[in-house]
């Protein structure tokens, strides 16, 4: 792990040197506050809980995550820095670990910050804590999992525009797969463990439980799998460009 | 030391680099010369292990650039071609975290920091966001982070490129005093640099080596090899043309056009491109024939570049024989 600290503490400090880090959590916090109040009708539903704070997560992460990630190698080809970073005396599995901490650290900053959400739920009522705990677990590893395929599709391109539509549809079809409407039209055609095979593979299927409250270790090995598996394919994405 | 067995590299169907071995020793400094998109980078992207070859293979201080590429890493100083940094971080920032990724903390970083910042002169520009700085600067900003380990061996990717006489004075004479000590390899494409600060020169042209020898021994190959001009004051170049061409050691003259009245400059091309300087100033003084300028040209690297590296050429020049049967045609030319 020689080198890992250096890269992560860079990496992090870039992100709060451009603007781009200053523009994320305010859009992050105002669409967060915006969904739970005005969609999600957070003061009609007379309940002193963050359910309907996370149940948006899924669909704000499609477009945020990948808005954080689609910088993070694209930018290192485009500037030529890449070419400095990976003749370091560092493994690339560690260059690429230390880069997607440094951004998933970023993102956890950012949730953080929506802590007056708590405030507010403890102000209305007295809300279990349990179930928020889990909740800002579940999401914050859902949130790695959405930066990890935006770390990997941004490996592919040094175009950030074109890293950045491929990642949102890759986490789309993730959302999709355990969405109610998609699990019901199989449901009509197919035999029920069909659809709850294919669910097993979505992000809101396993963020669901955990933001209920209920953590399973399935749940939390599902999030961790996918962000080992996609990081190491991302370590292969950039094997594969040197070689060619 | 570096040590290259026949590297090769393909792109698709591009052959890159084609066959390429050369050794570098420690004290020696190999000029990498060679047109653009000749491999000259290529190669050392390979050196440095940021790409792998398609076959063959090198060693850098002993260690395999194919099985040990961490400890090739450690070993190597490395300035790649567009003197990449990271533009949102301060000069000594970067700095800092270079050598931070290379195992150095406390005072011993601190040390290192001061060291590279003092060798490449950036100093007043320390603190400075390096988006701001000027192209000569950041190109020392990035030499500066090549050289934070105290490297054994340097591979410079044109490192003059971008910075005016003075700084590439500067960065010329650094590269010259830490050659005792190290292997050096630096690419260029400014021929004079070649005769400045290296030891060595190795030609590469669509990927393969060719030409490689002292910057003396190329030089040697150059057509104006110990070629001399002579300006004389006389009013009429044809008779000193002929008596030139009667002496045995001329092998050809050429008259250079002069705008000073008064004054005749001939180049002289000797026998065998031997050195003729004394014999020509024995016979210019048994002449009694007043000098004003007597100039022994060592030969041009930049001819016996293009000599080297351009195929076509090449093949004019067998077809019209131009320099090579030179003596009459010059003659019958000047008449």
């Amino acid at each position: 792990m020689n080198g890992f600290y250096p890269i992560f503490k860079r990496e992090l400090l870039a992100y709060f040197r451009s603007p781009v880090a200053y523009v994320f959590i305010i859009i992050f916090l105002a669409a967060n506050a915006g969904c739970t109040f005005f969609i999600g009708n957070f003061y009609n539903s007379q309940q002193a809980s963050l359910e309907i704070f996370f149940l948006f997560h899924p669909w704000l992460y499609l477009f945020l995550i990948p808005a954080v990630g689609m910088r993070l190698w694209s930018e290192e080809r485009r500037s030529g820095t890449g070419e400095l970073l990976l003749t370091f005396p560092v493994r690339l599995t560690t260059t690429v670990f230390a880069k997607y901490f440094a951004a998933w650290f970023f993102i956890g900053i950012s949730l953080l910050l929506t802590f007056p959400m708590v405030w507010t739920v403890h102000f209305l009522g007295s809300p279990d804590n349990g179930p928020i705990i889990t909740g800002y677990l579940g999401s914050f590893l859902m949130a790695g999992s959405y930066l990890a395929i935006a770390s990997c599709t941004s490996a592919l391109t040094k175009n950030q525009v074109i890293s950045f539509i491929l990642s949102v549809n890759i986490c789309l079809i993730l959302v999709l797969l355990g969405w109610g409407v998609l699990s019901d039209t199989l449901n009509t055609v197919f035999p029920v463990w069909i659809s709850d095979f294919v669910g097993q593979f979505s992000f809101t299927t396993h963020f669901d439980a955990i933001r209920r409250g209920v953590v399973n270790l399935r749940d939390l090995i599902y999030f961790v799998s996918i962000i080992v598996i996609v990081l190491m394919l991302n370590v292969a994405v950039l094997e594969s460009h040197k070689a060619s | 030391m570096i040590r290259v067995h026949s590297l090769s590299k393909n792109f698709n169907n591009l052959l890159a680099v084609d066959q390429v071995s050369f050794e570098v020793q420690r004290g020696e400094v190999l000029g990498f010369l060679g047109p653009n998109g000749a491999g000259k980078s290529t190669t050392m992207k390979m050196l440095t292990c940021f790409i792998p070859p398609s076959s063959g293979t090198a060693e850098i201080c002993g260690f395999s650039i194919l099985n040990n590429p961490l400890q090739v890493r450690s070993q190597i100083g490395y300035l790649p071609e567009s003197a990449p940094s990271y533009d949102e971080m301060l000069v000594g920032e970067f700095l800092r975290f270079v050598a931070e990724i290379r195992g150095y903390s406390g005072r011993e970083l601190n040390r290192r920091v001061s060291i590279v910042i003092e060798m490449t002169s950036l100093g007043d520009v320390k603190n400075q966001m390096i988006e701001t700085l000027s192209k000569g600067f950041r190109q020392r900003t990035c030499l500066a982070q090549a050289l934070i380990h105290d490297p054994p061996v340097l591979i410079l990717d044109e490192p003059t490129d971008g910075l005016d006489p003075n700084q590439k004075h500067e960065v010329r004479s650094l590269i010259q005093n830490m050659s005792e000590e190290r292997t050096i390899l630096i690419s260029t494409h400014i021929l004079e640099e070649v005769d400045a600060v290296c030891t060595r020169a190795m030609i590469i042209s669509e990927g393969r080596v060719v030409g490689y020898g002292t910057p003396d021994e190329l030089l040697s190959q150059s057509l104006y090899r110990n070629s001399i001009i002579v300006s004389v004051n006389a009013e009429d170049h044809m008779q000193l043309m002929n008596d030139f061409n009667r002496l045995d050691f001329v092998y050809s003259v050429e008259h250079i056009p002069e705008k000073q009245q008064g004054l005749v400059t001939m180049r002289l091309y000797p026998e065998n491109k031997n050195s003729i300087a004394p014999q020509l100033k024995h016979y210019l003084f048994s002449k009694n024939i007043p000098i004003e300028q007597f100039i022994v040209n060592r030969g041009r690297m930049d001819e016996v570049f293009r000599e080297l590296t351009n195929e076509d050429r090449k093949t004019l020049r067998r077809q019209t024989g131009h320099f090579t049967d030179g003596k009459n045609l010059n003659l019958k030319d000047r008449q």
